[in-house]
């Protein structure tokens, strides 16, 4: 039996660009934002890196294909680059790639970045493409929001509960990610909203309307990892490391098997387990200290909550409602914003879940950041659908926790 | 050897567009329009043609029933293929199988019942039953005549050796080079030339002429006719008609223009499917088709008939309608203005014509898998079963789903995503043995809306347009249960 990744990887340095409409910067000028920010922090020279993971999704709408982007973009020394694409959770991905890489010990020191350049499309929401060959022909005429959307009508359909409540914590989630995203500088939304206007707004996919919605981004952001043993030699103390990286992906039986009811996410259930055991933590609810969780939609967010077992099923709704996961609640959820404000340049949104984790565990999260010692962080990257998808949960904590 | 209808059915798309608001809104222009404004004229749907009605008919025609067919006619002046056999679509649709000659039968608003004879002289020499399946989704200029009169709908009639429901007594055809309208080809809309002259020169001179010429045949009297289908629109002229020959007036059957309006060449079958809804034993029945030169057939009802039922029938169509009074809705779906589609309209929906060949039996016919080993059903067939406790490796049985009863776990109603007809209803839809797909969901009302748990099925529909290359995707969608939801 594996022993897993716990305290054998520690993160360097990290860095994140300003996601946004960043209208006058192509994705290599993002790249080298992000990229500045964590050679800085990391304290090493750009050729001490022995390899790269780079993570886009939408590549064919800014840098094209490969790992030559990334290399180019930061001139790196004729390493290893390995492009890694895997819906929305890519950014975890490269993370995981450059973790496992030095955990085997193949490489001392491995960078993960990821970025995506979204808003050279011509519209909002995420571009409009083909889903292959076959698929085009069968798979329904579905966007993002409106296959997340059907969560609400079959949570509903599950617990009773009245679609108006369903409707009303959501739009706290909401509201509760714009407070959050205004005390962020680098977030892409950083207004605040009332819950009167997110439940007035123009619907985009019933029963989500605008202010349910993540906007698209664009953005990136990097780690650079290394064993706890190297980064003390290079003098730092206080280590973050990674405690857990788990992913689970969908084989269709949620989309074509009848035993899957569309109000839960079987892979978060999956991948949540397995990154608790690894972790070894027994009572999330009361260990976990921050959770960043890919918010797409209000509704996602929701039901999340109860696929990583700290909300008990069907009692999302009153943990949301009562202020729970609120940056004063027990359990902050999205402190940083999350995809909703902050943003989501897609190769980018699951690094930069584990950059607001690595700056709260060190306490340099500036306005936004949490008073009580932040021992266990958790990111949740998601990619797909409900119906089929991949899922990828990460724990980061101080080390030896 | 006698032959007879054996099976009969019909098809009419649920919107039914408001003749009072076409005319309203050309008032300005033709305030003429007014008088032709009564009633309601069928309006397919965005996904709706040709070929779709047709398919839908012959479900409606067959139910159930598996047949050996010798082959499938498909009558229409507006095929959605010129060149890719449209007969041979709705042969897939279907799945009747290969071995089967299938035709595609156009070019004149007599084609439907063109059609029902070149199917009975096939079948009288020995052959098998053949399927005729008839349909129209003619384009009308704004403020056109046409526009107001007719309607989009397809009616299907299964021909088979022996009487069936309805004997065949004979059938005539006649060929005159009479131009009453025509089309081009590459125009979109027909030409028409003076309806006094088309009334005194076409209609009452060349339909006498082949309908006293199958009475004749048969030796029968007209006085003895109990339903005569007269598919035209023009007023008054099915009554002059029945007059000159000494038809009963009681005879003259309703020409549907107040609930659906004429079905071009395919209207001559959906009088003939309503008229058998509506007969007995004994009846005679005369249906002719119009259109350079006439066809008349004779038909006598057998005590068959109180043994058949087709699924809906044209009379269960009628009452299935959804009053729309968006006259730009009908604009838009028929591309008579050009509407500001956005850029998520501009993506490229090219076929792969390997794609499509291989996969034609899931996505044309909704074929699935059932594993032989544990008995689950699913959607796609796969080499791997989908149920979590089998697994078993190329292991299933081809499963069919057009027909089964499903309901919805989960759906949208999502103004984002580019639709026609926004905004696109779809969700996970969930059949009752097994199997379920994520699918689009087409004929929504949007005042009801969806529900999880309410009853679904499949109908055949056009999925997507390829406006760059005259291609157009077929698949089956789902679609409320009308019948189950108690409607």
């Amino acid at each position: 039996m594996a022993a897993g990744i716990s305290d054998k990887v520690t993160i360097l340095g990290m860095g994140c660009s300003k996601f946004g409409e960043r209208w006058n910067e192509n994705a290599e000028n993002l790249m080298l934002e992000a990229f500045t920010e964590a050679l800085e922090d990391s304290g090493i020279g750009k050729d001490q890196i022995e390899a790269a993971w780079f993570s886009t999704a939408i590549e064919e709408q800014h840098v094209g294909k490969s790992g030559l982007p990334l290399s180019m973009a930061l001139r790196l020394p004729y390493i290893p680059v390995t492009r890694v694409e895997n819906y929305c959770a890519s950014g975890s991905e490269a993370f995981r790639g450059a973790v496992y890489a030095v955990a085997s010990g193949a490489c001392d020191i491995a960078l993960a970045l990821g970025v995506e350049k979204l808003k050279d499309t011509g519209y909002g929401g995420l571009p409009q493409r083909s889903r292959g060959s076959v698929n085009d022909q069968f798979w329904a005429n579905a966007s993002a929001p409106g296959s997340f959307a059907q969560l609400a009508s079959a949570y509903q359909a599950k617990h009773g509960i009245p679609p108006e409540d369903i409707k009303r914590a959501m739009a706290h989630i909401s509201v509760k990610s714009h407070d959050n995203g205004s005390k962020n500088p680098k977030a892409h939304l950083r207004n605040k909203i009332d819950i009167d206007r997110v439940l007035k707004a123009p619907i985009i996919a019933e029963p989500l309307g605008l202010f349910d919605c993540c906007g698209v981004s664009d953005g990136a952001a990097c780690a650079v990892v290394t064993t706890p043993e190297i980064a003390r030699s290079l003098g730092k103390t206080d280590l973050i490391t990674v405690k857990a990286l788990q992913l689970s992906v969908s084989n269709g039986m949620e989309a074509q098997h009848n035993s899957w009811d569309g109000s839960y996410f079987m892979t978060t259930r999956k991948a949540s387990e397995r990154a608790y055991k690894e972790a070894g933590i027994s009572n999330p609810r009361e260990q976990i200290s921050l959770i960043e969780v890919h918010d797409c939609f209000s509704v996602t967010e929701l039901v999340t909550m109860e696929d990583l077992y700290i909300s008990p099923e069907g009692g999302a709704v009153k943990d949301v409602l009562d202020g729970f996961y609120d940056s004063t609640g027990e359990l902050p959820c999205q402190i940083d914003g999350g995809l909703k404000c902050f943003g989501h340049p897609i190769g980018a949104s699951g690094l930069r879940m584990i950059y607001e984790m690595y700056l709260q565990m060190q306490g340099r999260a500036g306005e936004r950041q949490r008073d009580d010692n932040p021992v266990f962080g958790l990111t949740h990257n998601l990619g797909g659908f409900p119906h089929q998808n991949v899922c990828s949960v990460t724990i980061i904590g101080k080390e030896g926790a | 050897m006698s032959i007879g209808i054996q099976s009969f059915g019909g098809y009419i798309p649920r919107l039914r567009l408001d003749r009072g608001s076409i005319a309203s809104a050309h008032a300005w222009f033709n305030p003429g329009l007014k008088g032709l404004g009564a009633g309601e004229r069928a309006m397919a749907n965005w996904d709706e043609d040709s070929i779709t009605m047709a398919v839908e008919a012959a479900r409606d025609c067959l139910g159930a029933a598996s047949i050996d067919l010798g082959g499938i006619y498909m009558g229409s002046t507006t095929m959605p293929f010129q060149d890719r056999q449209n007969a041979g679509i709705v042969a897939q649709a279907l799945l009747l199988g290969k071995n089967l000659l299938t035709l595609d039968i156009t070019g004149s608003q007599r084609a439907g019942t063109s059609a029902l004879i070149a199917a009975c002289q096939v079948v009288m020499g020995g052959r098998k039953p053949i399927l005729v399946a008839a349909a129209e989704k003619r384009r009308a200029r704004a403020a056109s005549i046409i526009e107001m009169t007719t309607g989009d709908a397809g009616a299907a009639v299964l021909v088979g050796e022996g009487d069936g429901v309805a004997k065949l007594l004979g059938s005539h055809s006649t060929a005159v080079d009479f131009i009453d309208h025509y089309r081009g080809q590459d125009q979109v809309y027909d030409y028409t030339w003076e309806e006094r002259w088309v009334r005194d020169e076409g209609y009452m001179k060349l339909v006498p002429e082949a309908c006293e010429a199958v009475l004749k045949k048969a030796n029968i009297a007209a006085h003895d006719i109990k339903a005569f289908c007269f598919p035209a629109a023009m007023r008054r002229v099915a009554n002059t008609l029945a007059k000159k020959m000494d038809i009963p007036e009681e005879a003259i059957r309703d020409n549907l223009q107040l609930k659906c309006g004429e079905a071009g060449a395919a209207h001559g079958l959906v009088m003939l499917v309503h008229a058998l809804e509506d007969s007995s034993c004994g009846d005679i029945i005369l249906v002719t088709g119009f259109g350079q030169g006439c066809d008349a057939l004779l038909f006598q009802v057998t005590d068959a008939i109180t043994h058949f039922n087709p699924v809906n029938g044209i009379s269960g169509h009628l009452l299935m309608g959804r009053n729309e009074t968006n006259y730009n809705r009908y604009l838009a779906h028929n591309e008579m203005i050009e509407m500001e589609r956005g850029l998520r309209a501009e993506m490229d929906k090219q076929t792969g014509m390997t794609t499509l060949y291989r996969n034609k039996d899931m996505i044309m016919s909704a074929v699935g898998g059932k594993c032989s080993e544990c008995g689950t059903v699913q959607f796609p067939k796969a080499g791997v079963c989908v149920n979590p406790n089998c697994g078993a490796v190329n292991a299933q049985e081809d499963y069919r789903f057009v027909g089964a009863r499903a309901q919805l776990n989960s759906y949208t109603a999502d103004r984002l995503t580019y639709s026609p007809d926004p905004p696109a209803y779809y969700g996970m839809v969930q059949f009752d043995e097994g199997g379920r797909v994520m699918t689009d969901i087409t004929d929504v009302d949007p005042e009801i809306g969806l529900e999880v748990g309410m009853p679904m099925k499949l109908t055949f529909r056009i999925k997507d347009y390829d406006t760059r290359r005259g291609f157009r995707r077929y698949y089956w969608k789902a679609t409320p249960d009308k019948k189950s939801n108690g409607e």
